[in-house]
């Protein structure tokens, strides 16, 4: 719990290596993943980078904001880059051409290019147990072209390509569960974080990268620019998703889930819903239907974790 | 001394690229490339080769993950047919404009639809325009002997572009020749350990694929284009030094007693050999017919190709794949424009062969010959013939 509460900025490095400076959004939170991200990371790090919002503002020539190695080569393929840097770096290591010791390879990509287009390729890194750990940062939308739905879009949330109409209202899926699908893989570490828990983000961070094999962390990044949202209200949005339930905050290690906050009562996601303009349109049908669901996500993933805690239990 | 085997031209080819000390393979499956990375995996998993061998789920993480080897300073080999190749198109131009001298083996083969596994050219007509170094092999000992070229024109800093070997998918890939192999001190004196100009570097960190603003995206798109068309002349030394190597000559543009002959015919590929029958059947009764054929496709080798023709009147061009709806297939469409405004202004008569593993014959090669030194008495302009089409 103590991570959770703690406020002691002093106690980690102050080194930006992802600087300011870069175009992000005013309120951008999936840049605030990647500052923390190479905080908790260092320097001993190679980025491959995914097309999207964090690469175009990162990255164009000459204003570069990332202070470590970084390849961006397409939208589909971080994964599979990483691949390569992680292969390339062990064989450059046992040739002798490359000094000893770990780096840390990391795949960075959004919603977009991790649930739909990047996901073929993730699968495969994850399934070949490939020392890379995979950054999705997930703003719910591809919100580099402008607010379009992907499969990371939650249910009724309005976006460009899914708009709140006369007949259908909003995005008609439910949120594709990424995590779930890495755990599938049955990969040495997966967990979820969320920027508005940063201390908790930056060791789930450490923990991946300490851990051999491959690595997911599906960090819930709020956008204001596509959630027709306030900048200030950004990290609060990131903190209801976790208190709401919406978003719970685990681990998944060593085949067993582990919940890393224990939330003494849900808050009703009526809370996190008035925040946001993609979801103006919501009847309280509509609001219920998310209630529900997220309540059955949620005592599933609880039933998962006593599952795994049983033997300790007794 | 190198010794002469009966092996398969794919199974050589991947030999060669063993013995040039390749450390990273990424490998997905297609025919008729397969046998290619299913050898090289031998050479891994036998601990003959220290490299890294990455199995896949896709051409394009082949090729993607291909980069990420490349990219931290790893000599990266991968191979590759037709809907591999397609599938890998978007990656294929990042790829020469990150300036990673990767090398691929392309066993050409015909592209959907209707799906066919047999050889023709149009996977890699498809792929004329991506910025990579692409060469021909005809035969086994040329996929064998080209593989350290590729390596060496590739990572020569003047260069530092990726480059595709390219050979006949079934009528090279599988066919079983005796091939010269050279000792690996020969592969080491001719090509020495890879010194990447640029490269991935914790203790020196880069950005390597960064956005291409409008102020500086077209002197990007220049440096390529102007670097690829020096890069011919890399090529050429590289050549020079190979036949120093292993006795054997080749040249940009070859010619097979084109010398004195009345009418040439252009071709890329394995065919040339079937051709080659063709014009010594015909000079034996006397008609003075040749073969001018560009080994090294991109860059173009334009001014060796027009010495080459000399003062023949007559060509007879040969694709072995459709610019559907254009007025001129690839090969002829190139040759046409080579010649336009060259000085020379020869009579040309195209032909489609060799469509989706269709056979060519020889006569059919003394056939089109023979059309050919009609042309060049009576002087009419021939239709693009589509030989052995059934209407």
């Amino acid at each position: 719990m103590e991570k959770f509460n703690v406020f002691a900025s002093k106690l980690i490095p102050e080194a930006e290596l992802f600087s300011p400076g870069h175009k992000a959004c005013q309120g951008c939170a999936p840049a605030l993943a990647l500052r923390y991200l190479l905080k908790a990371a260092g320097p001993n790090t190679m980025v491959a980078n995914a097309t999207g919002c964090m690469e175009i503002i990162s990255s164009a020539y000459p204003d570069m904001a990332w202070g470590v190695p970084w390849i961006h080569v397409a939208f589909e393929n971080a994964a599979a880059v990483a691949s390569g840097l992680e292969s390339g770096i062990k064989i450059m290591q046992r040739k002798g051409k490359l000094e000893k010791g770990h780096i840390n390879v990391i795949a960075v990509g959004g919603d977009g290019g991790t649930f739909d287009i990047g996901l073929q390729a993730l699968s495969g890194m994850l399934e070949r147990g490939q020392d890379v750990l995979y950054l999705c940062y997930d703003n719910e939308a591809y919100m580099n072209t402008g607010i379009q739905r992907s499969s990371g879009t939650p249910i009724f949330a309005s976006t460009t390509t899914s708009p709140a109409g006369k007949a259908i209202p909003g995005q008609r899926t439910f949120k594709k569960d990424l995590a779930g699908i890495a755990a599938a893989h049955n990969v040495t570490y997966v967990a979820t974080a969320s920027v508005a828990y940063p201390f908790d983000f930056m060791e789930k961070v450490q923990k991946a990268l300490a851990t051999p094999g491959s690595k997911l962390i599906h960090i819930f990044a709020p956008c204001p620019t596509g959630w027709r949202s306030q900048p200030k209200d950004i990290i609060k949005l990131a903190r209801l998703a976790v208190q709401t339930g919406l978003f719970p905050l685990y681990e998944f290690t060593g085949g067993k889930y582990s919940m890393s906050l224990d939330l003494p009562f849900l808050k009703p996601v009526t809370n996190y819903l008035k925040l946001q303009g993609r979801y103006r349109h919501l009847t309280e049908d509509m609001i219920n239907i998310i209630q529900e669901d997220l309540h059955l996500r949620y005592e599933w993933l609880q039933g998962l974790a006593a599952l795994s805690h049983q033997e300790e239990a007794k | 001394m190198a010794k002469r085997k009966g092996i398969e031209s794919s199974i050589a080819l991947a030999d060669s690229a063993a013995m040039c000390r390749i450390e990273a393979i990424s490998a997905y499956p297609i025919t008729p490339q397969t046998h290619i990375v299913e050898h090289l995996s031998e050479w891994v998993n036998d601990g003959e080769l220290e490299a890294e061998f990455l199995p896949v789920e896709s051409e394009h993480s082949a090729i993607s993950a291909a980069c990420g080897m490349s990219a931290v300073g790893a000599r990266t080999f991968t191979a590759t047919s037709s809907q591999g190749l397609a599938l890998m198109h978007e990656i294929l131009f990042l790829t020469a404009s990150l300036r990673l001298p990767i090398v691929m083996a392309v066993a050409n083969r015909a592209l959907a639809g209707p799906i066919s596994i047999w050889n023709d050219h149009s996977d890699i007509m498809a792929e004329r325009d991506i910025g990579w170094v692409q060469i021909f092999a005809e035969n086994g000992q040329e996929c064998f002997d080209l593989v350290p070229l590729c390596f060496k024109v590739a990572e020569d800093k003047r260069v530092h572009l990726p480059m595709i070997l390219n050979f006949d998918g079934f009528i090279v890939s599988h066919m079983i020749e005796p091939i010269e192999y050279w000792e690996q001190a020969q592969f080491d004196n001719y090509l020495p350990a890879y010194d990447p100009q640029i490269k991935l570097d914790i203790r020196n960190p880069s950005m390597m694929g960064a956005v291409g603003v409008p102020e500086i995206y077209y002197e990007v798109k220049m440096g390529q284009h102007q670097v690829l068309l020096d890069s011919k002349v890399v090529v050429k030394e590289a050549l020079e030094a190979l036949e120093k190597q292993c006795g054997r000559r080749y040249e940009v543009v070859e010619s097979y007693r084109a010398d004195d002959a009345d009418v040439v015919m252009v071709l890329l590929g394995s065919l040339v050999e079937t051709c080659m029958t063709a014009v010594d059947n015909l000079r034996a009764k006397g008609l003075k017919v040749g073969i001018v054929r560009p080994r090294l496709w991109r860059p173009f080798p334009t001014e060796e190709f027009i010495e080459s023709l000399g003062d023949i009147p007559v060509l007879g061009v040969c694709d072995r794949s459709y610019t559907f709806g254009g007025a001129h297939h690839p090969l002829a469409s190139e040759i046409k424009s080579v010649l336009y405004g060259s000085g020379k202004a020869p009579k040309i008569c195209e032909y489609m062969i060799g469509i989706g593993g269709r056979d060519i014959r020889v006569e059919e090669f003394e056939q089109m010959f023979m059309q050919l030194l009609e042309v060049k008495e009576n002087g009419k302009d021939l239709p693009i013939q589509y030989v052995g089409v059934r209407s």
